[in-house]
């Protein structure tokens, strides 16, 4: 079965909203949500959400009177404070999506001093922690209660 | 027509897989069916970079997202908390967090203790060689002599603290209140053939490690070893019964769609507290015009969830995050009943770990902690590996209008009616949740945390479904007797979550599979009067 896939107008809002949401950051060296290897995985990624994402799309655009990519920035702004304030299930979900797609970019990842790769096979070390701290709970006498 | 059995199992999950394994020494010849497949652990969302995403789709816990072939639809529409399972080999084991703490004495004797609900026809001493059992074949680690419990050993050690689990254990000692490593169903050695736990930290949905007891792994293996037949992809309809009132076989759906006959002796329920009444309510005849097994009126009446909260806040420094099993540990100091308090009955405390990176900014960012814009990054960086979160899970009392019932309309994809589920939650659990919020925040205030959150009653939190066929002497109050066989049909027993008389305060699958052994324990020895 062929994707799924936005029209190329629909993309455009997105990658500008996605922007919009986490921008690019030099203090924290790392690229916005529009960035193109971000957004190519959000556009392999619609799956299941297809029909909701764009929904929001439409309701954005709705609300834009046309491409929202094609506002200036103050009137993007507005644009996007009533979508917001809309809010809705369509809304929540294009935001996962670009929220999932962005916290497993490798370099997403690196800038939070977490290696990019799936927890399998290699897994990760929970230090034992300070078991003397139970000292004061083995002394208390027992307190379930006896049922007859 | 197929070959008669001697025992058919519906459902292989917690209970089904537990009891299959234990009546498979008589040499009878068994069989489960299940509606879903075996799972491949090398397809488990850690084995992949985009793990966090799947657990909004394929391995969502809701059913009615997930909608994979082998799951059913639930139309939990008119209950604020919402049914979530899996379907296939190992159940809802499979998904499960695998926190496996058993119930405590008090919660088989609530009616003499408290006034409230009825007793259990069984006891914890009656139960405890089979918890024993069942923590040995399933595999638990923990650490003996904690006060909130009767004496039992593990057979493994328990999960490292980790930083989470001192920071925890400093805030609850300064507040005087108690704690202790959860037993938990995580090998932390090898056991049995399971490699040991390498902090995947994503236990929910599914270990690829194969350190999480789940039973195609636990169970099955031996029971499959020992002659017991698992036919998968095998949806049961209904169960037919002649006219002496004896279930003579099932009527299944097999893996290419055809419906299928299967003549058995003994027909062994193990659907969970929504699937198992749906089952029984799906199998009405003119000799059971309200569905099977139901001369009480009680099947499906008395669902009873576990309401469950969770508070969380950010600490200053990072904590073990999403390195580590989410499990870390308990609290039962709020668990037994304290009429100051205004409530009866009590909850647990379950202290988890962190969430995935991913996961903590979709939640937070709809928690509306996680701005859009500017601040992003530097209000994301204060979050990620810092939370603690406290797991609240509430006893629920029985309430005869919390129910499971069909849905006229609803039905899956072989044409057969779904669950509706009618619930609310009870006033003594409302205060109790309450109280429990209060301590909660008590605690994140005596461990440092800041911004700290509540999300009460958890929506997606249907995971314990108990009480829909309750166990009882007496047949016009309960469904199946004190071990399990039905009052009205000799043949047929039900081991799974809905024979709960009560729910207890803490997770139930450790009570659910000592409780199935204890059946097949009882069935093994009555085998020559079993149906007298
Ligand atoms: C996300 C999540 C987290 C959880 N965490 C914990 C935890 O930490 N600790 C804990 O104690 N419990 C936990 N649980 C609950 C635990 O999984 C259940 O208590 C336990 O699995 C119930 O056992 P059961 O035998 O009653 O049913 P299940 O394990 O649900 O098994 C029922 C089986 O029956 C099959 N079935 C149903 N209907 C049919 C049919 N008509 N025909 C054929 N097959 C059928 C199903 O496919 C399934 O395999 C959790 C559950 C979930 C979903």
């Amino acid at each position: 079965m062929p994707t799924e896939t936005l029209s190329p107008a629909e993309a455009r809002d997105l990658k500008c909203l996605a922007g919009m949401i986490i921008p690019a950051s030099t203090a924290y060296s790392v690229p916005g949500a529009d960035d193109d290897l971000i957004m190519a995985d959000m556009l392999q990624s619609l799956g299941r959400d297809f029909a909701d994402v764009r929904t929001a799309l439409a309701n954005l655009a709705r609300l834009a009177g046309g491409s929202f990519a094609s506002l200036d920035p103050d009137r993007r702004g507005a644009v996007v404070g009533d979508f917001r304030a809309e809010g809705g299930q369509p809304l929540a979900i294009l935001t996962r999506l670009v929220l999932l797609c962005y916290y497993r970019d490798d370099r997403v990842m690196r800038s939070l001093n977490l290696e990019p790769r799936p927890p399998f096979p290699k897994g990760h070390v929970v230090e034992q922690g300070d078991w003397s701290l139970l000292d004061q709970v083995r002394t208390r006498p027992r307190f379930w209660r006896d049922a007859p | 027509m197929k070959d008669k059995v001697d025992v058919l199992i519906i459902g292989s999950g917690a209970s089904g897989a537990a009891v299959a394994w234990s009546l498979a020494e008589t040499k009878m010849r068994i069989l489960c069916l299940e509606q879903g497949d075996w799972m491949k652990p090398s397809e488990y969302p850690s084995t992949r970079k985009d793990y966090e995403a799947r657990l909004y789709s394929d391995f969502a816990t809701s059913p009615n997202i997930r909608k994979r072939p082998s799951d059913y639809p639930i139309n939990d529409d008119n209950s604020p908390i919402k049914v979530v399972n899996f379907n296939a080999v190992g159940g809802s084991t499979v998904m499960y967090t695998a926190h496996f703490p058993r119930l405590h004495p008090s919660d088989f004797k609530v009616r003499t203790l408290d006034g409230v609900a009825d007793d259990w026809p069984v006891d914890y001493k009656t139960l405890e060689p089979f918890f024993a059992e069942n923590d040995r074949m399933m595999g638990v680690s923990g650490l003996t002599g904690d006060p909130a419990y009767p004496a039992h050993q593990p057979p493994m050690p328990p999960l490292p603290l980790g930083k989470s689990g001192t920071r925890i254990g400093q805030a609850m000692n300064k507040l005087g209140w108690h704690w202790w490593p959860s037993d938990t169903s995580l090998a932390t050695q090898e056991y049995d053939g399971r490699a040991p736990c390498i902090n995947l930290g994503h236990c929910t949905p599914a270990c690829s490690q194969g350190a999480k007891a789940s039973t195609d792994i636990t169970y099955w293996p031996h029971a499959v070893r020992a002659g017991v037949e698992l036919r998968t992809n095998c949806r049961v309809k209904e169960i037919l019964t002649d006219e002496n009132d004896m279930a003579t076989g099932v009527v299944y759906f097999d893996a290419d769609g055809v419906e299928q006959f299967q003549p058995a002796e003994v027909v062994i329920v193990a659907c969970n507290g929504v699937g198992t009444p749906r089952l029984l309510l799906n199998s009405k005849s003119a000799r059971f015009p309200n569905g099977l097994a139901n001369s009480s009126g009680l099947v499906g009446k008395n669902l009873m969830f576990h309401p469950w909260a969770t508070i969380y806040g950010y600490l200053d420094e990072p904590m073990d995050g999403h390195r580590g099993p989410p499990l870390c540990v308990w609290s039962q100091e709020f668990y037994e009943t304290d009429l100051s308090r205004g409530f009866v009955r009590g909850y647990n405390l379950q202290f988890n770990r962190g969430i995935g990176v991913a996961t903590e900014a979709v939640a937070t960012e709809a928690a509306g902690i996680l701005p859009w814009g500017e601040r992003h990054h530097e209000t994301f960086r204060g979050l990620v590996g810092r939370r603690m979160s406290v797991g609240v899970c509430t006893e629920d009392l029985p309430e005869e209008h919390n129910r499971v019932t069909l849905d006229p309309v609803l039905k899956d994809g072989h044409g057969i009616p779904a669950p509706k589920i009618d619930y609310a939650i009870g006033a003594n659990t409302s205060l109790m949740l309450d109280h429990a919020i209060a301590r909660a925040k008590e605690i994140l205030a005596a461990a440092g945390a800041r911004e700290v959150h509540t999300m009460a009653p958890l929506m997606y939190a249907g995971w314990h479904l108990l009480g829909t066929a309750r166990m009882g002497t007496d047949p016009a109050r309960s469904v199946v007797n004190e071990w399990g066989r039905s009052h009205d049909v000799k043949n047929l027993f039900i081991v799974d979550g809905s024979i709960f008389v009560t729910s207890g305060g803490v997770n139930p699958t450790s009570t659910i599979q000592a409780l199935a052994l204890y059946i097949a324990d009882q069935m093994k020895q009555r085998l020559a009067t079993l149906f007298d």
